[in-house]
């Protein structure tokens, strides 16, 4: 058993834990990053899919900071000794609690000593587990994200682990300014965030209509997009294919970036890009032309040319490999 | 001075190399006074990237440009090395001088971090001059350990934590590059002064 460190002094209130039965195959907690920082060097990271986290956190009281754990594909399975109120959002799976299959996007009673069970994602990549009170390991630079590009923030979950929870209810200090949602809040904006876009409707770059019910995790998914900033160091081929072909989710995407497969974008500027900050969404374009979009933890500088930038990467938090995706622009 | 959009809420300043650390200080300071509003304000080798930006690129690209950077004044960082890295024959030889004369040409230099990357507190060193680039390794090392002083193209860099690594090693040093328990967490911080001294 390894007990992750709290976030305050021994004895402030800090006392449930949760005890990690099946870590799956990539769990990490995440809130909502540690942006600030990105001129040192400090990627922002936090939940791929921030609607999911938000809900999630939402269903149970939470702040929409507070921090939840994010499961990749294989789910994760944990006991609360304690009890407690859990919800699960995001990737579709089935989920139960001391056995019982519950419903996802609800907020569920755990008995004391109650196994957690999210099985493996049949639609969609992750889900978002909160538990009310929020995972209370401690804050690194204001943020309990694990940045899987430069290692700050606590470890990924191992099988035994047993993380703090914070206090039902009590402030969160890292989610400090964070609205705290009311239950009757809470369920209007739930039941708004289900219902299901219109086929082939671009991607909403608001936080309603994404990761609701499996069905949004069917089809090719559509990534909003504007070109530039280096859209001139290609050739005016290259943008008109970004924009008009298919693209596959290549199977070494992870937390980092999507990494696509199809046809490559050809340069007109040879040569290397001076390093510069990049954004969340940058589709950066390495010289086997293959794009990559950068996802939470993404490197703060980069030095292959960005061609446009996806301004809402919610789907591809979701998104399997071998998904298609297609680019929806040019808003310059 | 030019502003590219970068997606829907980040603006990219390009301008020369030289003008970065001025564009970086006045950035700044203007959001210090609120009359910028960002959430990042990123240097590059030539662009200042402000992301989570709310103030028009308008109203940006009418302010004057910032008076030169001064080193006057500026607090100067001594990071004492051992100078014992296993490149620094390869350095010697590109250089043409020996090894002693590498030395001291690296701790007669005045460094200027120009930004950062790569990792969470890694700096790119300014100050050597352009005829003493240096190529990275054709096969990166798998595992560089930390405070590991490597120099690639014109740059010089520390690295923070134990990483694969491309880059020339000369030397290395016990200072903490990046702490998290320290405000801010990284020593080398964009325009900060630096001397990489012999320890």
């Amino acid at each position: 058993m390894t007990a992750v460190p709290t976030g305050g002094p021994a004895g402030d209130g800090v006392t449930a834990v949760l005890a990690v039965v099946r870590a799956g195959a990539l769990t990490t907690v995440q809130d909502l990053g540690r942006p600030g920082y990105a001129h040192l060097g400090v990627p922002r990271s936090g939940a791929l899919d921030l609607p999911a986290l938000r809900r999630a956190n939402g269903l149970v009281g939470n702040p929409a900071g507070a921090a939840v754990l994010e499961t990749t594909l294989m789910g994760c399975a944990f006991r609360l000794p304690e009890g407690g109120l859990v919800a699960v959002t995001g990737a579709a799976a089935e989920v139960t609690v001391a056995g019982v299959p519950v419903s996802r996007d609800v907020a569920v009673n755990v008995p004391p000593g109650g196994l957690v069970e999210i099985g493996r994602a049949t639609a969609g990549v992750r889900s978002y587990v909160a538990v009310a009170g929020g995972i209370a390991v401690a804050p690194v630079l204001g943020s309990r994200s694990t940045d899987t590009l430069s290692g700050l923030g606590p470890p990924r979950l191992r099988n035994g682990d047993l993380l703090p929870l914070g206090q039902p209810g009590s402030a969160d200090p890292a989610a400090a300014g964070e609205d705290v949602a009311g239950p009757d809040v809470t369920w209007a904006a739930s039941a708004a965030d289900r219902l299901p876009s219109p086929p082939g409707a671009p991607v909403a770059e608001t936080d309603a209509g994404s990761s609701g019910p499996a069905s949004d995790f069917d089809g090719v998914i559509v990534l909003p997009v504007r070109l530039g900033p280096r859209d001139a160091w290609f050739t005016p081929e290259a943008v008109e294919t970004l924009l008009t072909t298919a693209y596959t989710i290549s199977p070494n995407s992870n937390r980092v970036g999507a990494r696509l497969a199809g046809a490559a974008l050809a340069r007109a500027v040879a040569g290397e890009l001076p390093s510069e900050g990049v954004v969340l969404g940058a589709v950066q374009v390495p010289a086997d032309g293959q794009p990559l979009i950068f996802l939470a933890d993404h490197p703060t500088t980069g030095g292959y040319p960005v061609i446009a930038v996806v301004t809402d990467v919610t789907a591809l938090a979701q998104a399997r490999p071998g998904s298609t995706v297609r680019f929806h622009g040019p808003q310059r | 001075m030019r502003i590219h959009p970068v997606g829907a809420t980040a603006l990219l300043l390009e301008c020369p190399p030289a003008e970065v650390e001025a564009w970086r200080a006045e950035l700044w300071r203007r959001r210090a006074a609120g009359d910028l509003t960002a959430t990042e304000i990123v240097p590059g080798e030539r662009t200042v990237l402000l992301d989570g930006v709310a103030t028009p690129a308008e109203v940006i690209a009418g302010w004057a440009p910032p008076p030169p950077a001064s080193d006057v004044s500026v607090e100067i960082i001594s990071i004492p090395i051992v100078y014992d890295g296993p490149d620094l024959p390869t350095i010697a030889a590109l250089w043409s001088m020996p090894v002693p004369a590498v030395i001291s040409l690296l701790t007669d230099t005045e460094f200027h971090v120009a930004f950062c990357g790569f990792s969470p507190g890694f700096g790119y060193l300014t100050g050597l001059p352009a005829s003493r680039a240096v190529p990275r390794l054709a096969s990166p090392r798998t595992s560089v350990p930390a405070g590991s002083v490597g120099l690639a193209g014109r740059y010089a860099g520390i690295y923070p934590t134990a990483s694969p690594g491309g880059w020339q090693l000369v030397g290395r040093t016990d200072v903490a590059l990046f702490d998290v328990d320290r405000d801010p967490p990284a020593l080398l911080t964009p325009g900060t002064v630096v001397r990489l001294v012999a320890a």
